[in-house]
C-alpha cells in the first residue's frame, strides 16, 4: 500500500494511531499510510519510514534530486511560498501597474528619476507577470501538485481498505468511555456496530465499520466516518490546479476590443474597427463573427441633488451575420452578448457635432468628436482638429471643454452645474498651423500636438476664448473662418471581451469552494468499541470500553461517542477508572492531552 | 424626523449601548483579575519576585463556575450588548429603507454591518460561558470602528450608482463583511490563545534579559505575561481550547471570504468585463486569503501548530483591516465606493 505523506505534515490519525508498540498498533502505523517518527523533525535530515537515514554525501545526484523534491514538496516549503506569495502581491497595490494604467507609471518614473529605472528593471510595476512573482506561484503549484497527487492514491486506496484494527489500549485517545453489561461481548458489539452505521443520508452509513473477534471472548469494532474531508480537500487543491489551467488558457484565446460609438453610428466586429484591439497568442483575428452594432441612443439618469449617476442605459441595434436587425440594451451590470463575445457599456460622454469653415467658405471639418468627461457634471475636454482644404491655408486646432449646462460664475468664467444637456457651451481656445497629420505618425485625438501650431491671440496678447452655444456660429479670431455648433450626440465607449475558458474558471472555482467547504466542515472520526469478559471470572459481565479519536480539534467526538455507548445496554462501569468521577452513565473523560 | 436621522438615532444608540457593555465587561475582567491576584498571593506567598510565575496549578479550574466574577457586572455587559446589537440591527435596516436599497454600499454602512456581524458572532459565542477578554477587545474594536464610522465615514443615505446595482451587492459586499466581522471574534480569540498559552508555558520575552533595550524591558516587566498582573488567565479556557475557538471562527470566516472573492470574481466579470484585474481591493483580499490559507497550513505542519499558527491569524486580521481601512480611504482603484 502506498505509503506517502507530506513531509512536515502534522496528522492525529497517523502520528498517533494506536498508543502501544504492540502488534495491532505496529500494523495500524503501516495501514495508516506511514507514521513519521515524532523526533524526527530536523529540516532535510528526514527520510521516509521505509527507509533507513543515510549519510548525506553517499545520496548521490539522485539522491540530492529526491532530497529536493521532497522538501519542495514539504509542509514547511508550501507555508513559506504561502507567505512569500501574500508579501509579493503588496507591491501591486503600492505602486502604478502596466495592466492597469500605462500612464500613471510614465507619471511615476518622471516622478522618481532615480528609484524608478530600477524598480522598473526589477519589475515593480508589472508584478504580476515579473520573474520572481512567476517564480512564486509556480514553485507553489508544483508543490501542491507534487503534494496533493500521491495523498490522491492514498486516499482512494484508504476508501477501499478497511477502517484501522482497534488499538490495544485506549489511555490516550481524546475521547474515552466505559461501562458494563451482561450480555455476551459479541452481541453488545453487534449492537455498537448497528448504532455507527445508522445512516447519515438513506443507503449511506454514517460510519465504516470492521468487527473483529479479538480472541479470548473479546470482540471489538473499528469504526470510521468522514472520508469526505479528504476528499474535499483533495478537490480543493486540485480545483485550484485547474483553475489556473484554466485562466492560463483563457490568457492564449482571449480577445479584448475597445470602441467608442456615437450615437447614430456604428461599426463592424473586426479587427480594423476597433480603437484597440488585444488578443492571446493563440487567438486568430480571423475568426471574428462579424456582427455589426450601432448606437442607436443613449440615456442617463443622475440624482438632482448629489449629481452622482443612477443608470446608464444604451439602446443598440445587433445585426448578426445573415440575421435580421435587432433592438438590445446594454447597461452596465448587464453586457449583451453578441458573437461569442460580451459588450460592455464602460463609459460615455458627449460628442460635439462642430462644423468649421476657412476662410474660403469651405468645409474643413465636420461631425462629431468625442470629449472626455473630466468630473461628476461632465465637463469634457476635447480636440477638434481641422486639415486645410483649400490650398494656402493653415491647419486649425480646436482644444476647449464642453459645460453640458452652462452657467455664467462671471464675466469671463462658465461652468457646468448638471450633468445633462440643459445649456450646451463650447469654450474653445484656437491654434493654427501644421496639426503634424500628414508625417504618417499615429496621434492621439484626444491631444493637440502644438510643436509646429500657433495659438490665435487678442491685441493684450491673452489667448481668444470662444463660447459658443448650441445652433450659434461663431467667427474664428485671425480670420481663419467660422465654427457651427450644430448638435450634441453622445458616445458611449465599449468594451468587447472573449474568453472561451470562462466557464471553466467558474466550474473549477466553485468545485475549489465546495472541496473547501467540505474539507473544513465535514468531521473526520475513528471511534473503537471493545466488548470483553470482565477481569472477575465468573461474574459473567461484560466490560466495555471504547476511544474515539478525530482529525483536528473535534468538539463534537465525546459527545458522539457518549451517544453511541448510551445507545448499548450498559451499566456505568463496576470498578470506577482511575481519576475519573461516576457523574453519568456510562461514564467519560474528556482527556487534554 | 426621517427614517435616515432615526437610523443614524439608532446606531449612536447603539455605541453608546456598546460602551456600556464595554466598561462592564472591563470591570468584569479587573475583578477576577483582582480575585485571581490575591488568590496566587495566597497561594505563594513567600516568592515575591521570584521569575519562576505561579505554578499553574489552577489551570483546570477553569471548567468550573467562576465563584469571583462579578454578577452585577455580567449581567449588565450582556445584557446592554444584546441591546446594542438590536439597536444596531433597527439602525441597519432603517438605512436601507432610507436608502430604498441593501445597505451595503459605501464606507460607513461597510461598517455598521461589519461591527454588526461582529458583536452578533461574539454573542452567539459567548452565550454559555462569557469571557470577558475575548468582549472587552472585539467590543472595543466595535466602539472604535462605530464612533469612526458616526464622525468621519457618514454619508447621506441614496441611491447607488449603476455598477453597484446588482444583487452581488448584497452576496459579495455582505458577505465580505460577515467574514470581517467573524475574522474579529476569531482574531481576539487567538490574542487570549496567545497570552495564555505565554503563561501554561511560562514563556514571557519579558523575563529573560534581552541584549538590547533591556532597560525596556524591566519597565515592562510588570507586564509579563507570567506575572501576577495576568492571573485573570487561569480563569479562561486552556490554550488548546481557545485554539479550536479561532479556529473554527476562522475557518467559517475563510470559507465566506473565498466566497467573497468567487463572487467578487463573477460580479467584475458582469459589471467591469474581467473577472479578474488585481485591482488593489482584489489584492487585499487575495493576500489576506492567502495569508488565512496560510494559517490553515500551518495548523497542520508540525512545529507550527498552536502558538505559531496564532501569530498567522494577527497577520490575516491585519491584511483583512487594512483591505478595509487603508485600501478603501487611501487607494484609488475600482473598488472606491467609500462615499468619501
Amino acid at each position: 500500500m502506498a505509503r506517502y505523506r507530506p513531509e512536515g505534515l502534522e496528522d492525529t490519525f497517523a502520528d498517533n494511531p494506536a498508543d502501544t508498540p504492540t502488534a495491532p498498533a505496529a500494523d495500524d502505523a503501516a495501514r495508516d499510510g506511514g507514521s513519521r517518527d515524532a523526533a524526527d523533525d530536523t529540516a532535510g535530515g528526514s527520510s521516509s519510514p521505509a527507509e533507513p537515514r543515510v549519510v548525506v554525501p553517499a545520496i548521490g545526484f539522485f539522491g540530492w534530486l529526491r532530497w529536493t523534491w521532497r522538501q519542495l514538496t514539504s509542509m514547511r516549503v508550501a507555508l513559506l511560498l504561502l507567505m512569500l506569495l501574500a508579501v509579493a502581491a503588496v507591491p501591486g497595490a503600492m505602486f502604478p501597474q502596466r495592466a492597469q494604467d500605462e500612464a500613471k507609471v510614465a507619471t511615476y518614473l518622471l516622478d522618481h528619476p532615480t528609484s524608478g529605472p530600477w524598480l522598473d528593471r526589477l519589475g515593480f510595476f508589472d508584478v504580476y507577470a515579473s520573474v520572481w512573482f512567476s517564480a512564486i506561484y509556480i514553485l507553489l503549484f508544483v508543490s501542491l501538485v507534487g503534494c496533493i497527487l500521491p495523498r490522491t492514491k492514498v486516499h482512494f486506496s484508504a476508501l477501499r481498505g478497511r477502517p484501522p484494527r482497534t488499538p490495544r489500549r485506549f489511555t490516550r485517545f481524546p475521547a474515552q468511555g466505559a461501562g458494563s453489561s451482561a450480555d455476551e461481548p459479541e452481541t453488545l458489539v453487534r449492537a455498537a456496530e448497528k448504532v455507527l452505521r445508522r445512516p447519515w443520508l438513506p443507503l449511506w452509513p454514517r460510519y465504516r465499520t470492521d468487527v473483529r473477534d479479538e480472541g479470548g471472548g473479546a470482540w471489538s469494532v473499528s469504526a470510521e466516518r468522514g472520508y469526505l474531508r479528504e476528499t474535499g480537500n483533495l478537490l480543493f487543491h486540485l480545483a485550484l490546479v485547474g483553475l489556473l489551467i484554466s485562466v492560463a488558457t483563457g490568457q492564449l484565446l482571449h480577445y479584448r476590443a475597445q470602441a467608442i460609438v456615437i450615437q447614430g453610428e456604428g461599426f463592424a466586429n473586426a479587427k480594423v474597427a476597433y480603437d484597440t484591439f488585444e488578443q492571446g497568442t493563440a487567438f486568430d483575428p480571423s475568426s471574428l463573427d462579424p456582427f455589426t452594432l450601432k448606437l442607436d441612443d443613449f440615456e442617463s439618469a443622475f440624482d438632482p441633488t448629489t449629481l452622482n449617476p443612477r443608470d446608464f442605459t444604451a439602446h443598440v441595434t445587433l445585426t448578426e451575420p445573415g440575421g435580421d436587425p435587432t433592438k438590445k440594451t446594454i447597461k452596465v451590470n448587464h453586457p449583451l452578448d453578441a458573437g461569442g463575445a460580451k459588450v460592455y457599456l464602460t463609459g460615455n460622454g458627449y460628442a460635439p457635432d462642430v462644423e468649421i469653415k476657412d476662410a474660403a467658405g469651405n468645409v474643413a471639418a465636420d461631425g462629431p468628436t468625442p470629449f472626455i468627461p473630466q468630473n461628476n457634471v461632465y465637463t469634457s475636454r476635447g480636440v477638434i482638429k481641422a486639415p486645410d482644404v483649400t490650398g494656402g491655408q493653415d491647419q486649425i486646432g480646436i482644444v476647449g471643454y464642453l459645460l453640458p449646462t452652462a452657467q455664467q460664475v462671471d464675466d469671463t468664467t462658465w461652468q457646468s452645474i448638471y450633468p445633462q444637456p440643459g445649456n450646451p457651451m463650447l469654450v474653445l481656445t484656437v491654434w493654427h498651423g501644421d496639426l503634424g497629420l500628414d508625417t504618417g505618425v499615429p496621434q492621439n485625438v484626444y491631444e493637440l500636438d502644438e510643436s509646429k501650431m500657433t495659438q490665435s491671440v487678442d491685441e493684450d496678447g491673452k489667448p481668444v476664448t470662444l463660447y459658443v452655444k448650441m445652433g450659434e456660429t461663431v467667427d474664428l479670431p485671425d480670420g481663419l473662418g467660422t465654427l457651427t455648433f450644430k448638435a450634441l450626440p453622445r458616445y458611449v465607449a465599449l468594451d468587447l471581451r472573449h474568453d472561451p475558458a470562462l466557464l471553466y474558471v467558474l466550474v473549477f472555482a466553485l468545485l475549489a469552494f465546495v472541496g473547501l467547504a467540505t474539507s473544513l466542515f465535514a468531521p473526520r472520526r475513528r471511534i473503537w468499541v471493545r466488548a470483553a469478559p470482565g477481569r472477575e471470572a465468573g461474574d459473567g459481565r461484560t466490560v466495555v470500553t471504547a476511544a474515539g479519536l478525530a482529525r483536528g480539534d473535534d468538539v463534537g467526538l465525546q459527545p458522539e461517542l457518549d451517544r453511541i455507548l448510551a445507545a448499548l445496554p450498559l451499566e456505568p462501569p463496576a470498578e470506577p477508572a482511575a481519576d475519573t468521577s461516576t457523574t453519568s452513565t456510562p461514564t467519560s473523560t474528556q482527556e487534554t492531552p | 424626523m426621517n427614517t435616515g436621522d432615526l437610523s443614524t438615532l439608532l446606531v449612536w444608540a447603539a455605541a453608546t449601548s456598546f460602551t456600556i457593555a464595554l466598561i462592564a465587561y472591563t470591570v468584569d475582567m479587573a475583578r477576577i483579575a483582582e480575585q485571581a491576584q490575591k488568590r496566587t498571593r495566597a497561594a505563594v506567598p513567600a516568592m515575591a519576585g521570584a521569575s519562576s510565575g505561579p505554578v499553574s496549578a489552577a489551570a483546570g479550574s477553569a471548567d468550573e463556575a467562576a465563584p469571583d466574577r462579578s454578577h452585577r457586572a455580567e449581567g449588565i455587559a450582556r445584557s446592554t450588548h444584546l441591546l446594542g446589537v438590536a439597536l444596531l440591527f433597527g439602525g441597519i435596516v432603517l438605512r436601507g429603507i432610507a436608502a430604498g436599497r441593501w445597505p451595503t454600499a459605501n464606507m460607513y454602512e461597510f461598517t455598521l454591518v461589519g461591527v454588526f456581524m461582529a458583536t452578533l458572532v461574539l454573542a452567539i459565542v459567548q452565550r454559555r460561558r462569557a469571557i470577558p477578554f475575548i468582549s472587552v477587545v472585539v467590543l472595543g474594536l466595535a466602539v472604535l470602528f462605530l464612533a469612526t464610522a458616526l464622525l468621519k465615514f457618514y454619508v447621506q443615505a441614496e441611491a447607488v450608482q449603476p455598477a453597484l446595482q446588482s444583487y452581488w451587492l448584497v452576496l459579495h459586499v455582505g458577505v465580505a463583511i460577515s467574514a470581517t466581522g467573524i475574522f474579529t471574534v476569531a482574531f481576539a480569540a487567538a490574542v487570549l490563545q496567545v497570552l495564555r498559552d505565554g503563561r501554561e508555558n511560562d514563556h514571557s520575552h519579558l523575563v529573560a534579559p534581552w541584549s538590547r533595550g533591556d532597560g525596556m524591558r524591566r519597565a515592562l516587566s510588570g507586564w509579563a505575561v507570567t506575572g501576577p498582573r495576568f492571573a485573570w488567565l487561569e480563569q479562561v479556557p486552556d490554550a488548546r481550547r481557545l485554539e479550536a475557538m479561532s479556529f473554527r471562527l476562522n475557518a467559517v470566516g475563510f470559507v465566506l471570504w473565498t466566497f467573497t472573492l468567487i463572487a467578487g470574481a463573477i460580479w467584475a466579470e458582469h459589471a467591469w468585463g474581467r473577472y479578474w484585474g488585481w485591482d488593489p481591493k482584489e489584492i487585499g483580499t487575495f493576500v489576506a486569503w492567502v495569508v488565512y490559507a496560510a494559517y490553515l497550513h500551518a495548523r497542520t505542519t508540525r512545529g507550527w501548530s498552536g502558538r505559531r499558527a496564532a501569530y498567522f491569524v494577527f497577520v490575516g486580521y491585519a491584511c483583512v483591516l487594512a483591505n478595509f481601512t487603508v485600501i478603501n480611504l487611501f487607494v484609488t482603484g475600482k473598488h472606491s465606493y467609500s462615499g468619501l
